[in-house]
């Protein structure tokens, strides 16, 4: 871990050195008045899944906000690929490869299956590899090619989860954010869709996935962070993390 | 954030109807409307038609610039009336400009000239428009509602007062330059202008229909009307999304400007108030939000006027169009082709 990680480690030894693909370097943000993020600080490394864990209201969700330039931090350095992104626009993080699958995963209910992926592609260049992506979406959720023409609106919730990742896919990310995309799922769904966000970074992805779902997210996951009222409390690999006492307690119920 | 206020339901977005049963039911209300002019004006009946028509053409022209504005930024853009009026000023001024003051019997001439007026007016009203949302809504857009509201009436005033004390205080006179022979189209008998007036309208809400469905910069309006943080996440540029939206409802309000010119040759600094407000409820009798809602709404409207006037009840047209509103909005809140509210999963 670097110098710039103020939060207590459990292993160093396995943290990837290198630039990392993300970096946050002590970010606060605010809603209004809140001080919700009081100095976050993170890598996430080419390759890796990160989890985010927390309880409820941690600022899970408002670090990948702030990350995607939907909240300006009023303080601090977000950097992707080495390049300052603090203040980039919201729509412009997109095109150098940041990928979002958002909380209650917010598809475009009045559109088809069809036109949520082609929302997806919006800020695309490259068209010629459109149709490889469309393949390996519909290859990764068969579901969806069979609902293609149906209004996101009319899927059911796992259905809808997995039009928010191909969605998000369809921006050919180098980095995918998944907000809790285990919500409100079915045990059976969720498995499969903890198998389908390893499946998606072997296939070169990095993953900065959300969770509360601590066990099945640390499981798949290279390092984690937990993060409580706005802090990093702790920070290692994913394994140690869950013999973790503390984590035990407050994410594994004992 | 788990605790993250989500996104409040929303009622309202620009949509397109793929229902079957619409053209059907768009069938039956022409062929009911045809039969009660029939009973009401007899041989004058196909003559109140068009002309239904044609008013009609011209509400929904109108009109989907509302649903259009109301559909993304869920504001009820009063000031859109007056886009309506400045477009009609615009005809005037270029017309009178260019030297014309009747009909031109040339179509070498009338075909450039009308497609140059169109253009024109179009063009600066689309503008204007999109000044206006620039200085006057976006500041304004995380404000409790009723702040853009009222701005938007202020706008209203503006605009009139420019045009009350820039240009007239009274009616003006536009230059008929459409010739006006009556034409027999088969057992149809029409007047070139009429004609000329229906087609245009519903070439343009074709054309509207066409571009939100099947574009790319019509999904972005789509998608930002439904939820604009998730339009961002996917790259689009939120404000000038709803910029273009804005261009497109003044442009379309702006050719109605237009055609209110060529059509009834008069215009006057606070037309926009009246048609405004009809074209308004048009949106809403249609279903705010809702762009061919919007479009049949403008007929119903025109239709409901010359019906009242072939009855004799002339005078009352406007209380019929809102009776008419109300009792539309008392059995179907969401209006004739509304949205069915849990779409959300």
């Amino acid at each position: 871990m670097t110098d710039t990680q103020p939060a207590p480690d459990l292993a160093d030894a396995s943290t990837p050195s290198g630039t990392p693909l993300l970096r946050l370097t002590d970010v606060h943000s605010y809603y209004g008045h809140i001080h919700a993020l009081q100095g976050i600080s993170l890598d996430v490394f080419p390759g890796e899944i990160v989890t985010l864990l927390g309880a409820n209201g941690a600022g899970k969700t408002t670090t990948l906000k702030t990350i995607h330039g939907l909240l300006r931090p009023r303080q601090g350095r977000i950097e992707f690929e080495g390049n300052d992104i603090t203040t980039m626009p919201a729509h412009d993080h997109v095109k150098v490869g940041i990928g979002q699958s958002p909380e209650g995963r917010r598809i475009f209910s009045r559109m088809s299956v069809l036109e949520n992926l082609q929302m997806g592609s919006y800020s695309r260049k490259d068209k010629a590899s459109l149709n490889e992506d469309y393949a390996r979406v519909f290859e990764l959720f068969p579901r969806l090619a069979e609902r293609r023409n149906q209004h996101g609106g009319t899927l059911s919730g796992g259905e809808q989860q997995m039009l928010a990742i191909g969605r998000a896919l369809m921006t050919r990310p180098k980095l995918l954010m998944l907000d809790e995309p285990s919500m409100g799922l079915a045990p059976i769904l969720v498995e499969q869709i903890f198998s389908i966000t390893q499946d998606i970074n072997r296939q070169g992805t990095t993953i900065l996935l959300v969770e509360q779902n601590a066990r099945m997210a640390l499981g798949v996951a290279n390092r984690g962070y937990v993060l409580q009222t706005g802090r990093i409390v702790r920070s290692g690999p994913g394994p140690a993390l869950l013999e973790d006492e503390e984590v035990r307690k407050a994410y594994l119920g004992g | 954030m788990t605790t993250a206020v989500q996104e409040p339901s929303r009622t309202a977005r620009i949509s397109i109807d793929r229902r079957w049963n619409t053209p059907i039911g768009v069938a039956i209300a022409l062929v009911v409307a045809y039969l009660l002019l029939v009973i009401a004006a007899g041989p004058q009946a196909q003559d109140q038609f068009i002309n239904a028509l044609t008013i009609g053409g011209v509400y929904a022209l109108i009109a989907l610039g509302y649903t259009m504005v109301y559909g993304i930024i869920e504001l009820i853009n009063f000031s859109h009336g007056e886009i309506f009026m400045v477009g009609s000023f615009v005809c005037w001024w270029l017309l009178t400009t260019l030297g014309f003051s009747g009909a031109i019997t040339d179509p070498l001439v009338l075909i450039p000239v009308l497609v140059l007026t169109f253009v024109v007016s179009m063009a600066v009203m689309g503008v204007v428009g999109v000044v206006i949302e620039r200085l006057a809504y976006r500041p304004l857009r995380n404000a409790p509602r009723l702040a853009p509201l009222i701005t938007a009436i202020g706008v209203s005033f503006i605009l009139q007062n420019l045009v009350f004390v820039g240009i007239s205080n009274s009616i003006v006179t536009i230059p008929q330059i459409i010739p006006n022979p009556e034409l027999h189209i088969g057992p149809i008998n029409i007047r070139l202008i009429n004609l000329f007036v229906i087609v245009l309208a519903v070439s343009l809400m074709f054309a509207l229909q066409m571009f939100i469905s099947r574009t790319k910069l019509g999904r972005a309006m789509r998608s930002t009307a439904i939820d604009r943080e998730a339009a961002q996440i996917m790259g689009v540029n939120v404000n000038s999304t709803i910029a273009l939206t804005f261009f497109i409802g003044s442009a379309l309000a702006g050719a109605a400007g237009v055609v209110q010119g060529l059509y009834f040759g008069v215009t006057v600094f606070n037309i926009g108030f009246q048609n405004g407000l009809k074209a308004f409820t048009a949106a809403v009798l249609g279903g705010i939000g809702n762009i061919t809602g919007a479009a049949i709404g403008g007929f119903v409207i025109g239709f409901i006027e010359v019906l009242a006037s072939a009855f004799g009840y002339g005078r009352w047209s406007e209380a019929a169009v809102f009776a008419t509103l109300v009792l539309v909005l008392v059995f179907r809140p969401t209006g004739i082709l509304g949205q069915q509210l849990a779409d959300r999963a």
